[in-house]
């Protein structure tokens, strides 16, 4: 039932994740469901009622040790089943020729296309203001940072979520399975603005992010949706708390 | 050392004749049980500002940047609408009260100190006027604290968890002392835990009742002993790290701040390596007093006891190597997660032991539904469901989505409120006939516990489901996102659980007042329970016993047993044939 409210997933490895929640989902339920009833028969079954004395018992061995060994074993067994995802996740970048940079600032995203060239910090450089473009079914590599404060880059269709910590990159990835626009907040608190610091995947199929790409990431192609007028400057935020960062 | 304690007071006598003025009496008391109330006044009135503040939270994201009722003559300027930096000072405020000043001062303060000394037979702490100073010093934090709403540019407003650098740098936040006070609230706070910590410890080794063996001390004690161990070892670790923060922010170093040099995850880790353990302290008290409780309410002995004492020290000793599992997705290097989701994995099976053994003191009952006893079994049946959401977190790549989501709000909730809170309710109307020597109205004692179980749960079980939706915890408002459109309508009702939720605690006001001063007087052990304290007058006079301390000749919970007619056998009782053998 729970699990019914996950969005839509839209990455490849947010089935791992998924498919863990959902196991995870039905040993806690199962056991939730147990204990409960447990409980409940009890406190009806053995309610203050005249006549009746309660067992006089300190404990059961037998039972006290069943019943540390055998969440014992369940959690190691989830132990183990959780870490092949997580090092194909988090420990692991795939090969890929697919690489954009993500810097949050309060209280944006900017995503840096390495340009024709296929390097970051040339004058080809391109950079986006909240919006992301993606192929699908290849792997996209995100070299996460920051300028300011910790920021959390999270989408959910894609189960994806990193941290960008200002003084250092974050090597991450994710690949998207279906073509379509995707919304990404900031998960970390980032200041006043932090609600509404939000960015727009969009993954296309091959052949329309070819286009797209033609179009707008080329040497002399004009810059695409560059800094709104509202928007905080780059370095240095602002002093002053006013009504809400309109994004 | 029994003996010591027994003779250290040779004019007991004398000593409750000695008129102490008001001062003396009421507010600069050695006396641990005046000092108890004194922590339980602070953490109840700081209680109702830490949940009007939620309520605030609430009423935002259920109805985003509409008016909050009662709100427009503190905020003029926009007629009671809240702005996002302050609801970000609501949250960050809401949480640090609701854990530094309310569940540390109730759990750790006013039942440490009231347990302690009365459930050992000790006349009072090993060092009262440490002891009295740890609450003068508590309350002067809690000024400072409160002295930060009323500050330019407002209270902190980075969270609870203040993540550097944006708590670190002024203007990442605009708020200027509004932080600054709350790294030296905290600080001074922890200087109050650590004189604390180490009366708690001091007292327990060393100021036993004759025959009081330390497998003979009841389960609260030792969990408020396990959790003065927590708070000695992890406080400190705050108190350094806020002095650091707040060095940051007003000297120019920068131990958390990139530009300078610095690590913004060393706050983190520093945070955290306190953090984890602060949970425990958060709960492991309650567990004491709901075993406490469950075995005086089913007239059984608690299913375990051995089994419950290991099982909290093992919890104390994991509780410092699990804190990673916050850091997850930090940036943190990815294999150190793999290691703390193995010990978070472990840290679930002490907590799983505790409950199963719950549910076997209850199995065989004579189940009594007082007041006391229906906050307890609150706890039980809520501790689990918060224990069981923790697994979610605990495997690293379902965290990659639940974190920072309302998931995560669930759970916290779940075990601090589910847990801590209904154990403090449950501590309250149990002691509270010996603490005021007054008994609580039952009637308005059920009045208060149903409403609160049930707005409870409509408040807190949805938010496991906004946040498998995705909503990320402390947005300002949920609808600038098209994602979480779709599920809003679970916000209304979670904000309609919390002002059922506030409103329930208005029964448990007046019970709690009417009872101060008008409630039937209580008599000495109106539970018919085992432990020492129930051996004391109620209230406890100066130095609780008078010329004898009593003497303890069995384990604490010895209810039902063949060898007494009654239903009960209390640790002081001495056994039928030691009594003759004494006379001849």
């Amino acid at each position: 039932m729970l699990n019914w409210w996950l969005p839509d997933n839209a990455s490849t490895y947010g089935e791992d994740i998924d498919w863990l929640f959902n196991l995870i989902y039905y040993i806690t339920g199962a056991t939730f469901i147990l204990v409960t009833v447990a409980f409940l028969t009890f406190i009806v079954v053995y309610r203050d009622r005249p006549g009746r004395r309660a067992r006089f018992t300190h404990g059961n061995a037998p039972l006290e040790i069943v019943w540390t060994v055998v969440p014992s074993l369940i959690l190691v067994v989830l132990t183990f089943l959780s870490v092949p995802a997580w090092s194909k996740i988090k420990m692991t970048v795939p090969q890929t020729d697919f690489v954009v940079q993500v810097t949050g600032k309060q209280f944006n995203w900017q995503v840096t296309y390495p340009g024709p060239d296929g390097r970051f910090g040339t004058p080809d450089d391109k950079t986006l203001l909240d919006e992301m473009h993606v192929p699908v079914g290849k792997p996209i590599r995100v070299n996460l940072r920051s300028q300011d404060v910790i920021h959390s880059l999270f989408v959910p269709s894609f189960r994806f979520k990193q941290d960008a910590v200002p003084g250092r990159e974050i090597a991450t990835w994710f690949e998207v399975t279906k073509p379509g626009k995707y919304e990404v907040p900031c998960a970390e608190l980032c200041g006043f603005g932090h609600s509404g610091m939000r960015a727009w995947v969009y993954a296309h199929t091959a052949e329309e992010y070819a286009k797209w790409a033609a179009e707008n990431l080329r040497a002399e192609a004009a810059p695409v949706q560059q800094a709104r007028a509202n928007e905080p400057p780059a370095v240095g935020p602002p002093a002053v708390t006013t009504r809400k960062g309109k994004q | 050392m029994s003996a010591h304690s027994a003779t250290a007071h040779p004019h007991v006598a004398h000593a409750e004749h000695h008129e102490l003025g008001f001062v003396r009496t009421y507010i600069f008391s050695t006396d641990h049980k005046m000092i108890a109330r004194q922590f339980l006044f602070l953490g109840l009135f700081m209680m109702i500002i830490g949940g009007l503040l939620a309520l605030v939270i609430r009423w935002q994201l259920a109805w985003p940047e509409t008016a909050v009722p009662g709100l427009g003559w503190i905020l003029t300027e926009t007629g009671g609408i809240l702005e996002p930096g302050q609801y970000n000072m609501a949250f960050t405020m809401h949480a640090t009260i609701m854990i530094f000043f309310v569940i540390m001062p109730i759990l750790a303060g006013s039942f440490g100190n009231f347990c302690i000394p009365l459930m050992i037979g000790a006349r009072d702490m090993a060092f009262p006027f440490l002891n009295m100073l740890s609450f003068s010093v508590a309350a002067l934090s809690g000024v400072l604290m409160l002295a930060g709403f009323f500050v330019p540019g407002g209270h902190a407003a980075a969270g609870w968890t203040s993540y550097a650098p944006l708590s670190s740098v002024p203007e990442y936040t605009g708020t200027n002392w509004g932080q600054n006070l709350w790294c030296i609230s905290l600080f001074v706070l922890g200087v109050s835990s650590m004189m604390g910590a180490i009366n708690y410890i001091t007292t327990i080794i060393n100021m036993r009742a004759p025959g009081m063996k330390l497998f003979r001390m009841p389960l609260v004690v030792w969990s408020l002993f396990i959790t003065a161990i927590l708070l000695l070892l992890a406080l400190p670790v705050l108190t350094s790290a806020v002095a650091m923060l707040l060095f940051d922010r007003t000297l120019g170093t920068s131990w958390f701040t990139p530009s300078g040099g610095g690590e913004p995850l060393l706050w983190q880790h520093l945070f955290w390596y306190f953090g984890h353990p602060e949970v425990y302290i958060l709960i492991l008290p309650a567990m004491g007093i709901a075993s406490e409780i469950l075995p005086v309410f089913a007239r059984k002995p608690i299913f375990g006891y051995h089994a419950m004492a290991f099982s909290m020290i093992a919890i104390a000793f994991l509780s410092w190597v699990v804190y990673g599992h916050h850091m997850f997705i930090s940036g943190m290097n990815p294999t150190l997660g793999l290691s703390f989701m193995v010990t978070t994995m472990i840290i679930a099976v002490p907590s799983a032991i505790k409950t199963f053994n719950w549910l076997g003191t209850l199995w065989g009952g004579r189940i009594q539904f007082k007041v006391p006893m229906l906050n307890a079994l609150a706890f039980v049946w809520m501790f689990v469901i918060g224990g069981l959401s923790g697994i979610f977190m605990a495997s690293t790549p379902v965290d990659i989505y639940i974190q920072d989501t309302y998931f995560i709000v669930a759970h916290i909730h779940y075990v601090v409120f589910g847990g801590s809170i209904f154990g403090a309710f449950a501590a309250i109307y149990y002691w509270f006939p010996k603490m005021f020597g007054r008994s609580m109205s039952a009637a308005l004692g059920h009045l208060h516990f149903w409403p609160t179980f049930v707005f409870f749960n409509l408040t807190f079980f949805p938010m496991h489901i906004i946040g498998v939706g995705g909503q990320m915890r402390r947005i300002y408002n949920p609808l600038q996102y098209e994602f979480l459109l779709q599920q809003q309508h679970w916000n209304v009702i979670i904000t309609i659980g919390a002002l059922g939720l506030g409103i329930a605690q208005i029964p448990f006001v007046i019970n709690f007042f009417w009872s101060l001063f008008k409630g039937p007087r209580a008599p000495v052990n109106p539970w018919n329970a085992n432990t020492l304290e129930w051996s004391a007058p109620s209230p406890p006079p100066h130095l609780n016993w008078g010329r004898t301390l009593p003497t303890v000749y069995r384990g604490p919970y010895e209810y039902s047993a063949p060898e007494s007619r009654e239903d009960f056998l209390p640790q002081w009782q001495p056994p039928p044939a030691r009594v003759g053998a004494g006379r001849h």
